[in-house]
């Protein structure tokens, strides 16, 4: 089953210019609940009121404003909010383009892929291009009356955007203080690297799934006809004690599991 | 540097306690092979501060209540309860002590099962921001696992529960300092075949290299920071620092009574936090 896109427009870098569609990249999976009268088992809804009536205060009479301090508030006029907005526009405008790990994974807050609008050529060959420089560019575009800063990036054959966190959202680790560099000795580096490559893998991420939400869906079914769930038990786990010892141990283990197979 | 003197374990607690005021998010251990190593994780994010409230005609701070449309009366949190829609308006009730007891075991642990590459993992599997700061005395430990994934550029793979929901997890190392990424499951992602993406053509080569040359002009060494900024947040701040110096449009409230809501930073309390262990560290040494 195909899906539709969300916005339709032209990527623009530099002189070119190539007409896309955005799709959203996220399928939501979550179980969703409905807030229910707990006597009645109904549904509710929601309303604003004055806490100190109890009264409903109707949409239409509701004042949008900013806490400046505790109990100061400065009004905001709907027309004063919506001049706000960011202009309309189709272009996703590329602004620079970075080597991949220069954008840190802090960074990365939403996927949507792009695929061409009628011509493929440009596309293809930008996708073709950004995976040969081994870049990512920083892309600009206005969507649902929002600004939203991205990483273009190329995907198996496709491009993506990625929409990023904005600057005052984010603490980059280029702005902590790092902590101070650790004696380690040669030995203890080197048996660590080794444990780590003997960890070394492909990342396969249809191998892991979430599997509360299998839980608590199976569960739900089985609440339907009366049953009940088991408890899980708890554990908790001690720190290393002696780093050498336990990385020499880690090896060991490794190497006679390897044997075994 | 502060010079810190040694403080029995107890007045360090207290202090501690003090300083940090809002507990990490969540304690526990990263391990590998035998190895453990006792973090604490703080967000890497945090809500814009713009977010407006809602006044009534007369200034009112409103409340959002629920309420039921068939009686027309208010209800308090603990007269509501969760419900499943299994067919249209039938609902499985779920409680929270329900939910609570199918959460997965709860062990404290990051127990990284596999390296990777690090530039294998897209980023479309990216959802939330995490550091890992190093728990008490655990800075060797923490370094070295830091130290060996930088310089091999690899990332760690593991599941882990936090406040109750299983995660899949990245471990990055970054300038020293370990992030944790929870991920998306693969089925939250679509693939182009879903979305039904037209099959990749072989783009002609003249195209490909006027791109390329494109993508070599416009690049840069470092990301601008200048250029994530949300201009719209920065009008609308703008506006009300306007209004608020003009005086105009100003409502003021009582303050409701009890105690002064405390804003704990977190970005301040993790940079203490690392700032602290390399303090210890530096003493020690």
């Amino acid at each position: 089953m195909s899906s539709r896109a969300i916005w339709t427009g032209q990527l623009k870098l530099g002189t070119a210019s190539i007409p896309v569609k955005l799709y959203a990249a996220v399928q939501d999976q979550d179980i969703h609940f409905h807030i229910l009268d707990a006597k009645t088992k109904t549904r509710i809804k929601q309303h604003m009121v004055n806490p100190n009536t109890g009264e409903e205060v109707a949409g239409k009479e509701i004042q949008k404003a900013y806490e400046v301090e505790k109990g100061k508030f400065v009004v905001l006029e709907s027309e004063e909010l919506a001049n706000l907005e960011p202009k309309a526009s189709r272009d996703i405008e590329t602004l620079r383009f970075v080597a991949p790990d220069e954008i840190s994974p802090v960074w990365y807050e939403r996927p949507y892929y792009l695929g061409p609008d009628r011509d493929s050529e440009q596309y293809f060959a930008l996708a073709a291009a950004l995976r040969n420089e081994n870049k990512e560019g920083i892309a600009r575009w206005v969507m649902r009356k929002k600004p939203y800063v991205g990483a273009l990036i190329v995907s198996g054959d496709y491009l993506m955007l990625i929409a990023l966190r904005h600057a005052e959202e984010v603490l980059a680790p280029s702005d902590l203080p790092a902590p101070a560099k650790a004696s380690l000795s040669q030995k203890e580096l080197k048996m660590a690297e080794q444990l780590v490559s003997a960890l070394e893998g492909e990342f396969k991420p249809e191998e892991f799934r979430d599997d509360y939400r299998d839980r608590v869906l199976s569960f739900i079914k089985s609440k339907a006809r009366g049953k009940k769930p088991r408890l899980a038990a708890a554990r908790q786990k001690k720190g290393t004690t002696s780093l050498a010892d336990d990385l020499t141990r880690s090896l060991a283990m490794l190497k006679k599991e390897k044997r075994v197979a | 540097m502060p010079k810190r003197t040694t403080r029995s374990r107890r007045s360090r607690i207290n202090a501690e306690e003090e300083e940090l005021a809002v507990r990490p998010f969540w304690s526990g251990t990263i391990s590998f092979g035998l190895v453990s190593v006792p973090v604490d994780l703080f967000p890497a994010t945090r809500k814009a501060r713009s977010s407006l409230r809602m006044l009534g005609p007369d200034g009112v701070p409103l409340s959002r209540r629920y309420y039921s449309p068939d009686t027309n009366k208010d209800l308090e949190p603990e007269e509501t309860v969760r419900g499943y829609e299994v067919q249209k308006d039938k609902f499985v009730a779920v409680t929270d002590e329900e939910l609570e007891r199918l959460e997965p075991d709860k062990a404290r642990d990051i127990d990284v099962r596999q390296f990777v590459k690090a530039e294998e993992i897209s980023p479309a599997y990216s959802e939330h921001a995490y550091y890992l700061a190093p728990g008490r005395g655990s800075i060797k430990a923490y370094q070295l696992l830091a130290e060996i994934m930088q310089r091999e550029g690899r990332a760690g793979i593991a599941t882990f529960v936090m406040r109750g929901k299983e995660y899949l997890v990245a471990i990055f190392a970054e300038h020293g300092i370990l992030e944790a990424i929870t991920m998306r499951f693969s089925d939250e992602l679509r693939s182009p075949k879903d979305i039904g993406l037209p099959k990749p053509k072989a783009p002609g080569k003249s195209s490909v290299q006027r791109l390329e040359k494109i993508i070599q002009r416009k690049s840069s060494r470092e990301l601008s920071r200048e250029e994530l900024v949300d201009k719209q947040t920065e009008a609308l701040l703008g506006l009300i620092e306007k209004k608020r110096t003009q005086r105009k449009d100003i409502v003021e409230t009582e303050a409701p009574k009890g105690h002064p809501e405390k804003v704990v930073d977190l970005m301040e309390v993790l940079k203490r936090s690392l700032a602290r262990q390399s303090a210890t560290k530096r003493r020690a040494a």
